[in-house]
């Protein structure tokens, strides 16, 4: 699978475009199967009736109200959590960077909590059309606090240093998760069981207005890191290196942060911190398109959109009604491929 | 001319660099040498544009390098860093391709100028292979073939000037250290001025229109290889006896001279030139301190 895309090879293209399509392909099987499945299970023609209009009031709901924005919300913060784990991978050179683990997530999630607990008072202060917007921006100036602290504090003579930086993310976590264990402390009942329920993450409440607020900003930011894939490949030569065959690394890696934690804050404040998509989304790309982002870009997109809406599937169908949080089951699937990656890398590298 | 003029660096409160000037005029090739920890790497980096001087200034043809932005620069100038290394799997063509990413694909012969690059390195016939399963040697032909197709690269859009290369030798056996060499000479005889940082003096010798040898941060001598590679110089420099003798065709030979060194008892540079003031060796510098006990 060793592949890359070479300028005036357009059989390659192809080959990993094909590769890229059938990611396509698969999430949005997964995302149809997400609106036809679930506890009243619909047929296609009665999903496409409700699309265009012309079904019975229930199914119309199930599908415009309930399901549909569920599976948009699941896509979009699959692929935004996929791509943010690629660029970081990518500016870091160490497949085992995750917004997870590297604390974009939990500063994003501290930033939300904040907004729960501390927000409920100054929300009768801000004018009506401002208050939805709270958990999100809150979110995302977290996510972009704990990126920008772990970039600087991790930075030496210019470049980036990948150990300590993902120590610092170790650090990171745990400092927002001793403030968000203090915020629960000090919340009342009803923030309780906001927080409770948000922590573990899920679609479950998916609306439009969260579409609204979310699918445009992880929208921006995949545009965004979209245009960076040539600079991601020339920064696996080092930063160094990189910045010699032209590239302004410091301009990069700012736009990473910054893409990055627009998309993981996004995601993480209408569902909750969901982990290791992140993490296995572009290891599964680039095992299938090899290491050129042109291809591994899109395709871990894909590939995250896919996870996320086959996990969300999976809680939804287990134990219905009963839903367990989908951040359970990304976890789970997650926690035992990272030590997987960790036990492959020691081997290869002893 | 790429030129470097009176260069002073400070890096954690030491001085690196203290009043160095150098410059590389189109179509020569000079060598930079002295001792481990002499400030090689940072006059490099000086004058690829990475680092600023504390003092004095670097100009590219008249143009203060800080001044002209990292991927303009790219084009005028391609630099080959210590032990390269990449961190994916791409293959001896992908790596290639990651040379010409400051040009624009639609403005060159993307394929003539990898497949020139990669000829004049010497990895044609490894372009499909990954680079990750290549030999060290191998590798670093690579990384040479990537670096070229960015002079290349860059000459096509009228740049391409200056070609720096920073030990490429190092993971090289004799016959590739002597291949990349001459790699490196034919590059200057086709125009641009080549900068090549090689601790072989023989290697230097026999391509180098000039040398500049640097030892603690300061200049010690430039010039061409027959003024600068003195018995002398070279035995104050790196501290211990070396010979230098010239061939009927010209020639230098440079060795160790080890009789002199085994009767001397150890010859170090304490003995062989009393004149120059011994300053005090910076503790980073723990090699030439454990050759002196």
């Amino acid at each position: 699978m060793q592949r890359v895309a070479v300028p005036g090879m357009p059989s390659t293209f192809s080959r990993d475009g094909l590769a890229v399509l059938c990611f396509a392909v698969l999430a949005l099987a997964l995302a149809s199967a997400g609106v036809m499945l679930g506890p009243v299970p619909l047929g296609f023609g009665e999903v496409l009736g409700a699309l265009s209009g012309h079904a019975e009031t229930r199914s119309q709901v199930i599908v415009l109200e309930i399901r549909a924005p569920r599976v948009v919300l699941g896509a979009a913060i699959g692929a935004g959590l996929a791509l943010s784990g690629t660029a970081l991978q990518g500016v870091l050179r160490n497949p085992l960077a995750d917004p997870g683990l590297i604390g974009v997530t939990a500063g994003g999630a501290l930033g939300a909590v904040a907004a729960i607990v501390v927000g409920s008072h100054v929300a009768e202060l801000l004018p009506e059309a401002a208050r939805s917007w709270l958990l999100p921006l809150a979110a995302f100036f977290g996510a972009g606090a704990a990126t920008g602290f772990v970039f600087a504090v991790s930075r030496r003579d210019g470049t980036t240093h990948t150990a300590t930086l993902i120590l610092a993310g170790v650090a990171v976590n745990s400092i927002a998760g001793a403030v968000i264990g203090l915020l629960i402390y000090v919340s009342d009942d009803r923030q309780l069981r906001d927080l409770t329920f948000w922590t573990m993450g899920g679609l479950g409440g998916a609306d439009w207005r969260m579409v609204a607020l979310a699918v445009p900003c992880i929208g921006v930011a995949t545009v965004g890191l979209m245009r960076l894939t040539r600079a991601l490949d020339l920064l696996q030569l080092g930063e160094r290196a990189a910045w010699y065959s032209g590239l302004e690394v410091g301009h990069v890696k700012t736009a990473v942060g910054l893409w990055s934690a627009l998309a993981v804050g996004a995601g993480t404040a209408v569902a909750g911190p969901i982990g290791f998509i992140g993490l296995v989304a572009p290891h599964i790309a680039r095992l299938c398109v090899g290491p050129g982002h042109r291809m591994v870009v899109p395709a871990a997109a894909l590939t995250g959109s896919a996870l996320l809406l086959g996990a969300d599937l999976t809680v939804r169908l287990i134990v219905p009604p009963a839903e367990p949080p989908v951040g359970l089951a990304t976890s789970l699937i997650g926690g035992p491929f990272f030590l997987w990656l960790l036990l492959t890398r020691m081997r290869r590298d002893a | 001319m790429l030129e470097a003029h009176d260069i002073h660096l400070r890096r954690n409160r030491r001085d690196v660099l203290s009043g160095v000037s150098l410059s590389l005029r189109p179509g020569e090739l000079v060598s930079l040498i002295g001792p481990n920890g002499a400030g090689k790497s940072s006059l490099f980096a000086v004058l690829a544009g990475e680092l600023p001087p504390d003092g004095g200034k670097v100009t590219l043809d008249g143009q203060p390098v800080r001044k002209i932005g990292a991927s303009r620069l790219a084009t005028l100038r391609a630099a080959l860093e210590q032990s390269p290394s990449l961190s994916s799997p791409f293959t001896v063509a992908g790596l290639v391709a990651l040379g010409m990413a400051s040009v624009s694909r639609a403005a060159i012969d993307c394929a003539g100028v990898a497949a020139a690059a990669m000829s004049a390195a010497g990895v044609a016939e490894l372009a499909s292979r990954p680079v990750d399963l290549l030999s060290g040697g191998e590798r670093a032909r690579a990384h040479l073939a990537r670096t070229l197709a960015q002079l290349y690269a860059g000459r096509a859009i009228g740049g391409g000037r200056y070609l720096l290369l920073d030990e490429p030798t190092a993971s090289l056996d004799l016959s590739h250290q002597i291949g990349l060499m001459s790699a490196a000479r034919s590059e200057a005889d086709r125009g641009p001025g080549v900068l090549v940082v090689i601790h072989d003096l023989n290697l230097a010798a026999a391509f180098s229109d000039r040398i500049a040898i640097i030892r603690d941060g300061g200049p010690v001598a430039l010039g061409t290889p027959g003024t600068v590679l003195t018995p002398g110089l070279l035995s104050e420099v790196y501290g211990s006896a070396i010979s230098v003798e010239r061939s009927p065709a010209g020639t230098l030979r440079i060795t160790p001279d080890l009789e002199r060194m085994g009767s001397g008892g150890r010859a170090g540079p304490v003995c062989l030139h009393p004149g120059k003031s011994q300053a005090p060796v910076p503790s980073s510098d723990g090699n030439r301190r454990l050759h002196n006990s």
